[in-house]
């Protein structure tokens, strides 16, 4: 019989809710904020997902969500377009607003909600419609083109912008689930900027892809950066470092600390974030 | 001593015995295929067997024999009173001009001779004739060589079933007669051709008039009923309950009351529209829109579980997609998500429509039984359909009826293969799944 030989296992810190600190470290305000969120709690049932998050987003700026899985992050991103309402047992209590207006007040619709803050998946997800048709869903049902040349002008844009329209401009009638897969995540992008949102929302939009389909996407997401406000989720500490302009760190439902990317990764506050940023966890 | 579990096996251990344990599985994986061939070569022998005996049976009552005869016809004898009205040629001999034609041919002289060759030919061909020259006037006063019918004991006969060397007295048709057919035959009048009374025939208590038309017709009334109702009905209770019902007690005792639905026995669903449609609305028997109706209510339940599971199929990414552009709910229903159910849901409907196009219980206690020569025109005038049709001819005496029961069969099968046929093309159609 072999005997199973002993490897060293690293300390796992403990995930002791008394280390939370009791606000979060860091500046959450920003001078110019196209999006605030104050004491935002998410409930599924009785378990508390997330709790006491306060959180500034600026215009045209990127901010990403780091943390490890379970921390609430993309609980806290979906609820900035209310996807969350799709969830029954999903409760959202606080104060989110865009542009000043309550985005959980009774009287306010989600479509137009959700036409101004877009969304990109983890998963690249077109519909099983052809490229153009993918493109053109969006501003079709919010009627936002005059006329069909004016529908085919804002395809063309914004999958110039999404940085595919000399990839797939000489066959926007293929089928879009016959791209790549990258190629799949940037007609998302494309189809999500196509309604001209204020705001995009990406959970993890390079975690199904390979590196070279994830260095596109980051670019991609520097050059939007100049007009629209991202929000990203991710779990690549690369990527935040590399794509974000500020970084929000959860942990457990709270949202530990914020501040400038470059700082945020050089001095972490607290120890958690230290640690998770250092790799010891997470 | 109680032998203890010891734990990990060694690799070296591990790999030798399951290089043993393969020789057991690749044993009953052999036997399992055997199994499944063995089923397959069963069931399709059934089949072979089934279909040998129902085209055998079948293909020969698509035919029947008709004689052809020299017919002078007599405008003063067949249209009394000179205008070509209905009324007129009913009132006129058309079945005399057809006997003496005949006579004629067999040379018949005498009151039994005459009369035993009248019977050679089917009481049909009155009604043919007058057709034929209320249709065309200009046959007035011509001769024609016209081709009727014959009687269905003489098809029996010449078919064989009724055989030469049976006494007289046994027989349905006497030696007189049986000389006449030889005479008829040898001079080549007697003609085996394609049967259009049964194509083009409704419902006759002569076999050799009978025909399909009135219940293919009834058929297709009573299945475009039960579908337009069916299919939106089932198509909107499953979209209702997969996407926008809340999930709560209620709609739980829905669903289980639907699934048991599928299970219920066709004839209750006959006795509800009786207790109902007939009896408390009033409206009245045999008619292909009750029939319909009570088809649909027994084809829901199998078209909303198979939508419901449809629906369940489309990928949830879909609908994230379309709510995260801002899509409303209903748009994603309509845009997305009915779009991707629909080849599941069509197959549902497919499912469904070949059941009720093949049910016979529940129209039986309709009314839909009733023995109606009328072909229906329209979903309220009485009429029957190819099951039942198929079920009262099984149930008649006549040797011919055998015949024309098969080819029945046939033409039922062929509508159910024709209906499905397209119901797949529709769903190829739909089914481009990128």
């Amino acid at each position: 019989m072999i005997e199973s030989q002993k490897v060293a296992i690293p300390e796992v810190p403990d995930l002791d809710l008394a280390k939370l600190p009791n606000a979060t470290i860091g500046d959450i305000y920003v001078e110019t904020p196209r999006m605030t969120a104050r004491q935002v709690r998410v409930n599924y049932g009785d378990k508390i997902a997330i709790e006491d998050v306060s959180l500034d987003i600026g215009s045209c700026e990127v901010i990403s969500f780091i943390g490890p899985s379970g921390c609430g992050k993309s609980t806290f991103l979906r609820c900035l377009n209310r996807m969350n309402d799709t969830i029954k047992t999903c409760k959202v209590s606080g104060d989110i607003r865009l542009n000043g207006d309550d985005i959980y007040a009774p009287d306010v619709d989600v479509v137009p909600l959700r036409a101004r803050v877009g969304m990109v998946f983890q998963k690249p997800n077109p519909f099983p419609k052809s490229i153009f048709d993918n493109v053109a869903y969006g501003p079709k049902i919010h009627g936002l083109a005059e006329d069909s040349g004016h529908l085919k002008k804002i395809v063309q844009e914004a999958l110039e912008r999404a940085g595919l329209w000399p990839e797939v401009h000489n066959r926007l009638d293929d089928p879009g689930t016959g791209l790549s897969g990258g190629q799949q995540q940037r007609l998302c992008i494309a189809r999500a900027i196509a309604v001209s949102p204020e705001i995009i929302l990406m959970d993890e939009p390079c975690s199904a892809l390979d590196p070279i389909a994830t260095a596109r996407i980051e670019q991609l997401i520097h050059e939007l950066s100049s007009e629209y406000s991202i929000v990203i989720v991710t779990h690549s500490l690369q990527q935040a470092a590399r794509v974000s302009r500020r970084t929000a760190y959860f942990h457990l439902g709270r949202l530990v600390e914020v501040g400038l990317t470059d700082e945020l990764f050089m001095k972490p506050q607290h120890e958690m974030t230290n640690n998770y940023i250092t790799g010891r966890f997470g | 001593m109680i032998d203890t579990p010891k734990g990990l096996v060694s690799p070296t251990m591990a790999t030798k015995r399951v290089a043993a344990s393969m020789a057991k599985r690749k044993k009953s994986e052999r036997n399992f295929q055997r199994l499944g061939r063995g089923a397959i070569a069963v069931a399709l022998a059934f089949l072979v067997v089934l279909f040998f005996s129902i085209f055998s049976k079948g293909l020969p009552g698509f035919f029947q024999y008709y004689v052809e005869i020299e017919v002078d016809i007599d405008r003063e004898r067949l249209d009394p009173t000179d205008d070509l009205s209905l009324q007129s040629l009913y009132d006129g001999d058309a079945r005399g001009v057809i006997r003496s034609a005949l006579y004629a041919a067999v040379d018949a002289e005498g009151r039994s001779n005459k009369r035993a060759a009248g019977k050679l030919i089917s009481p049909g061909a009155e009604q043919r004739l007058r057709k034929m020259v209320y249709n065309d006037p200009s046959l007035m006063d011509t001769t024609q060589t016209l081709r009727f019918a014959l009687d269905d004991d003489v098809d029996s006969f010449l078919r064989g079933f009724i055989k030469r060397e049976t006494p007289e007295k046994d027989r349905r048709i006497n030696d007189r007669m049986v000389e006449y057919i030889d005479r008829l035959q040898a001079d080549g009048k007697i003609i085996y051709a394609f049967s259009d009374y049964l194509i083009f025939g409704s419902a006759s208590r002569n076999p050799e008039m009978a025909g399909i038309y009135g219940a293919l017709m009834g058929s297709i009334l009573t299945l475009s009923v039960c579908l337009v109702l069916a299919f939106p009905i089932g198509v909107a209770t499953a979209i209702y309950l997969e996407e926008i019902a809340p999930k709560n007690r209620i709609t739980e005792i829905i669903e289980i009351n639907i699934n048991n639905l599928a299970a219920v026995p066709s004839v209750v669903f006959g006795i509800l529209g009786l207790a109902v449609f007939i009896g408390i609305f009033g409206m009245p028997r045999s008619i292909p829109l009750i029939g319909g109706v009570v088809l649909a209510l027994m084809t829901l339940p199998t078209i909303i579980i198979s939508s419901r599971a449809a629906i369940r199929a489309v990928p949830p990414s879909v609908r994230e997609a379309a709510l995260g552009v801002g899509a409303s709910q209903v748009q994603t229903i309509f845009h997305h998500v009915i779009p991707l159910a629909m080849p599941g849901m069509l197959t549902g409907t497919i499912i469904g429509m070949a059941q009720a196009l093949g049910e016979t219980a529940p129209l039986l206690m309709i009314g839909m039984v009733a023995f109606i020569v009328d072909v229906p025109g329209s979903v309220t005038d009485p009429g029957t359909v190819l099951p039942v049709q198929i079920f009262m001819w099984a149930d008649f005496a006549e040797r011919m009826f055998v015949q024309k029961t098969s080819a029945a069969i046939i033409v039922l099968l062929a509508f159910l293969i024709t209906m499905n046929a397209a119901a797949i093309i529709v769903r190829k159609k739909l089914e481009r799944r990128w």
